[in-house]
């Protein structure tokens, strides 16, 4: 599944911020460039952002939503706004250090 | 709020950075937005752009797009890209591609900080070089073979739209792939020396609709600096934020330091201040009289206000929002009221009543002093299907 480029996205591996994205905060969120896509994203709200943020100090996304607090009700809207920023490379997988937990 | 009513409210920092670098060019366009040709003796110094620049990396712009006048044509055009690529604010500079040979080609390939938006109106060197001048679709293409040959992919080719050029769709976006570049259409604005040629220029009602159409089923494969929202009541939006961006998601810094609304908006009446003031460019961004105007919900200046205006009973206002301020402005049209490009004809009978001595003249004509710039009165259609007929900014669909 982790191979397939589609909307699939592993909450369960280690992601973090692409090194050539840039994360600017906006009332609303954040604006997010990637310099080597130019593409433009958007982060609908400060929840996202804190999520986006944390993902290199966590060792999976799921466990980066909830620290931000995210629940179980809002996990899936996440999962997919996070997928949408793996398919645009604004974020990338990580090796894992240490075993994964699925 | 919706994502487009927070950007209405404006951000912290442009997403969308014009800035004109100098006056001076090489090339007389008929419709060119800054009326260029001869430099500035008051333009900004070397020190100053790089003032302008750190203040750009602390607001934390990801980009500017650089243009002219021909911005290679200052001396220390490179200069400034590194300094501005080694703050961590990107560069996409507009250009003729008078001073592209393969040296600069080799030096743009190799960083990814740095795009090209290669300027073409036309297809053919006789469509082209009718509103360009002579030679310049011959100085386009040697850029972009340069460009392709130093394995620069994915550079901007930027056609803007004109009566003569509609038919030449397909044949563009061929030239854009067999260059592995990216097509990019605007709208041509009655703006600078374009106030003059737009009326000759500009599509007609069956042409918008034949762009329409034909951007509709290209997606997000053609961009379009986000500037044929008017044409929304055609059927839907076209990919982008559809909205006016004016001091709210984009401006102007111009080859003086004037901070201006847009691009297309360079008059007294759109000018936010100086980049040369107390506070810089940050300031005038986050603190000017006009922009703060622009950014007031349903403002009188960028859109209809809700308790008038002649677009106010139309159904189709949600989808274009009165279209373009500049284009309006610029034809002598009240900004409350329908754009000239009106996709019902409001506009047409807006401008019929018009008076055209009341009609805003640009700021001012930087043209070179060889004598008047022509502008071809009823050239024939480059095709016979012509008269039967969307900076920078390809907005991804937003999350959530």
């Amino acid at each position: 599944m982790s191979t397939d480029p589609g909307p699939g996205f592993d909450l369960d591996h280690a992601w973090c911020v692409d090194d050539r994205v840039a994360v600017r905060p906006e009332p609303f969120g954040a604006l997010l460039y990637h310099f080597g896509t130019r593409r433009l994203s958007f982060l609908k709200n400060a929840t996202v952002l804190a999520v986006v943020r944390s993902l290199a100090d966590h060792p999976t996304a799921r466990s980066a939503c909830a620290a931000a607090g995210v629940g179980a009700a809002a996990l899936p809207a996440y999962e997919r706004a996070l997928a949408t920023l793996a398919e645009s490379r604004m974020i990338r997988e990580r090796p894992v250090p240490e075993t994964a937990a699925s | 709020m919706s994502l487009v009513e927070q950007f209405e409210r404006g951000l912290g920092a442009p997403i969308c950075l014009t800035w004109e670098l100098t006056y001076a060019c090489n090339l007389a366009c008929v419709h060119c937005l800054s009326s260029s040709g001869r430099r500035d003796p008051r333009e900004l110094s070397t020190a100053e752009c790089r003032e302008v620049i750190d203040t750009l990396h602390l607001m934390q712009v990801f980009y500017v797009n650089i243009g002219g006048g021909e911005p290679t044509l200052r001396p220390d055009f490179w200069e400034l890209v590194d300094y501005a690529t080694e703050h961590q604010v990107g560069v996409k500079f507009s250009t003729n591609g008078i001073k592209i040979d393969a040296e600069a080609a080799r030096r743009l390939a190799a960083s990814d900080y740095v795009d090209v938006q290669l300027s073409l109106d036309g297809a053919t060197a006789e469509v082209n070089d009718e509103v360009r001048g002579a030679g310049s679709y011959a100085t386009a293409v040697r850029a972009m073979d340069h460009l392709r040959a130093a394995g620069f992919a994915g550079f901007k080719l930027s056609v803007v739209m004109t009566r003569h050029n509609i038919g030449q769709l397909d044949e563009l976006k061929a030239l854009a792939d067999g260059y592995g570049a990216q097509l990019r259409l605007t709208r041509l604005r009655p703006s600078g020396r374009g106030a003059d040629s737009w009326p000759e220029l500009h599509p007609t009602a069956a042409q918008q609709r034949q762009l329409y159409d034909w951007l509709s089923s290209r997606g997000e494969q053609v961009l379009t600096g986000d500037s044929f929202f008017h044409l929304a009541p055609y059927g839907g939006p076209l990919p982008g934020l559809n909205l006016c961006g004016a001091g709210r998601v984009v401006c102007l810094i111009d080859p003086v330091g004037d901070v201006y609304a847009c691009p297309f908006a360079i008059h007294e009446e759109f000018r936010a201040g100086n980049v040369r003031q107390p506070g810089g460019f940050a300031k005038v961004w986050r603190e000017s009289a006009l922009f703060t105007e622009l950014r007031r919900p349903a403002s009188a200046k960028g859109e209809v206000e809700a308790g008038g205006g002649a677009c106010r009973s139309c159904g189709f206002f949600d989808s274009c929002r009165g279209g373009c301020m500049a284009a309006k402005f610029f034809t002598g049209l009240p900004l409350d009221g329908p754009d000239p490009e009106c996709v019902r004809g409001f506009g047409e009978q807006a401008l019929q009543a018009a008076d055209p001595a009341a009609v805003p003249r640009p700021a001012a004509d930087h043209s070179h002093r060889r004598g008047p710039v022509p502008v071809t009165i009823g050239r024939p259609p480059a095709r016979a299907c012509d008269e039967n007929p969307l900076a920078g900014l390809a907005v991804p669909a937003g999350l959530g």
